[in-house]
């Protein structure tokens, strides 16, 4: 396996015409681990890769039940921001965001985080106060934004409709520079290689079946591939969280519904950052390939069915179109659904649970993706310590049970 | 996309003109100041977030706007039963 990429080694292969050698091995179980991570998708992975990278700890198995990048990870519209109002959520996105601007670098795999800012747009009075108290709130806790008018919408995206005469005319904006995309199951793919060279197994197509407790401690895994031991277990699986729970016999406060997201035909570069807007609900950007890339909001009701409602995708087109009516003749070419896990205050879980050595990394809901390296930074440290992060202890499960919600529905709740 | 039966209209129809009301037979508790912090929060918060068939809520919401009892299959959305409040409680739901 090829340990590391550099410039040395493109022009290697592409004068002497190589084979690439296989990114990651495919690993078989080993019998017992230090720690079992189930879920291998962009949180699971990176859980892995900081465990072995800051903590240590390279005996580790990430167990994933279909292919990795295949689920949330490979669905997502990949957002990335940290303009949270709650001090709570935005020192956590802002860790995640410091560790995206290094992520590339850092895992020796082109993430193609590129960023081009996101503008969260404002459509009423009360848009705009909560968008300017948003934005004051993040520079007192060191996130870059700013407050722009409607004018200076129009000056940097000549093709949005500024016009009065719309139903939701468009007041103004919060803007994050440092906000933007990332290519989402390269993520995944480079968490996982860069976690495999350090020790970590990444097992593919098993599904864990059971939870093994004995007195009220996890002993291991049976899964499709054989019984696995391990001292610890993170869950990160999103909106398989519930179920892997009940195999420990525990309950979350988290439901899951399906949230979808279209793409269009590849165009020509038209639109250079991300545009979002809360209160008409739609959310849009064009990814490096051309296509525009565009999301819309979560059913009602529970689902594991990763399909959702044809009502959700009009209502989101229909926003869209009313915000770039250029877009009225673009073909969309494919449509998809994929399983959130939301809290009830709109914030993840990052906890222990009432078994020992059984963590939750969940409730992630429809806004998982930016925070993929920070949530794993968190957790890592989290189960290597046996003790919450500093960061992840306002994330604890029992603040459902003490009260001591973080309502962030306000700057997350609905668009992501 | 579905259709649903609404017992009350006797009539299938648009899942549009429905709106999901949550998970079924969760009883507010007849005691509520007896309650342990933990018995709330199961209350107000935790799910059982079913795989599978699950009895949920629904509301008419364009139609006779009346709440009723859906028992549906969270993978594939086949609606399996459709119930009145009364007929079916969670004592006798299958």
């Amino acid at each position: 396996m090829q340990k590391k990429y550099s410039w040395y080694s493109l022009l290697k292969a592409g004068l002497s015409n190589q084979e690439w050698d296989k990114a990651i091995p495919l690993s078989k179980p080993k019998s017992k681990y230090d720690v079992i991570i189930i879920g291998g998708g962009g949180h699971g992975l990176a859980t892995a890769y900081y465990l072995a990278k800051e903590c240590g700890i390279t005996n580790v198995a990430v167990v994933e039940k279909g292919y990795i990048g295949g689920g949330n990870t490979g669905r997502n519209t990949t957002i990335i921001r940290s303009n949270y109002l709650r001090d709570e959520a935005s020192s956590l996105y802002e860790h995640s965001m410091r560790l995206w601007e290094g992520l590339s670098e850092d895992l020796n795999f082109n993430v193609m985080f590129s960023q081009r800012g996101v503008y969260n747009l404002g459509h009423t009075l009360q848009d705009m106060r909560d968008i300017e108290r948003r934005v004051n709130a993040n520079v007192l806790n060191g996130v870059d934004a700013v407050v722009v008018d409607h004018k200076e919408i129009k000056e940097q995206i000549p093709i949005i409709n500024t016009s009065k005469n719309v139903r939701y005319p468009i007041m103004g904006a919060s803007f994050q520079a440092r906000a933007g995309v990332a290519r989402h199951d390269g993520v995944a793919w480079g968490f996982a290689r860069a976690a495999s060279n350090l020790g970590v197994d990444i097992i593919q197509n098993c599904e864990v079946i059971d939870i093994e407790i004995e007195e009220g401690r996890v002993k291991g895994v049976k899964t499709t591939q054989g019984d696995i031991l391990a001292d610890q277990i993170g869950c990160v699986s999103a909106g398989h969280s519930s179920v892997i729970a009940k195999m420990a016999g525990l309950r979350l406060p988290v439901e899951s519904h399906p949230l979808q997201a279209f793409v269009s035909e590849a165009m020509k570069p038209i639109l250079h950052t991300v545009v979002m807007s809360n209160a008409v609900h739609g959310y849009v950007s064009q990814s490096d390939k051309g296509d525009l890339v565009i999301g819309a909001g979560i059913d009602g009701y529970n689902s594991y069915a990763q399909r959702g409602s044809a009502k959700i995708v009009e209502h989101c087109a229909a926003a869209i179109l009313e915000l770039f009516p250029i877009f009225s003749r673009v073909r969309m070419n494919r449509q998809w659904g994929g399983i959130v896990d939301v809290c009830p205050d709109a914030c993840p879980v990052i906890s222990p649970t009432k078994v020992e050595g059984l963590y939750f990394n969940c409730g992630w809901g429809t806004g998982g993706f930016k925070a993929t390296p920070g949530s794993g930074n968190v957790f890592a440290h989290t189960i290597a310590q046996d003790k919450q992060h500093e960061l992840a202890v306002p994330f604890h499960v029992d603040r459902f049970t003490t009260g001591a919600l973080i309502d962030e529905h306000g700057a997350a709740g609905v668009a992501h | 996309m579905f259709l649903i039966d609404c017992p009350y209209c006797k009539e299938s129809r648009d899942q549009n003109e429905f709106s999901p009301a949550g998970e079924a037979f969760i009883a507010r508790p007849q005691n509520p100041e007896a309650l342990s912090d933990e018995e709330w929060a199961d209350y107000v918060f935790y799910r059982t977030n079913h795989k599978g068939d699950h009895w949920e809520q629904w509301v008419h919401t364009a139609g006779c706007r009346k709440y009723f009892l859906v028992k549906r299959s969270t993978i594939s959305h086949e609606i399996i039963q459709v119930s009145t409040f009364g007929e079916i409680d969670s004592e006798n739901a299958s």
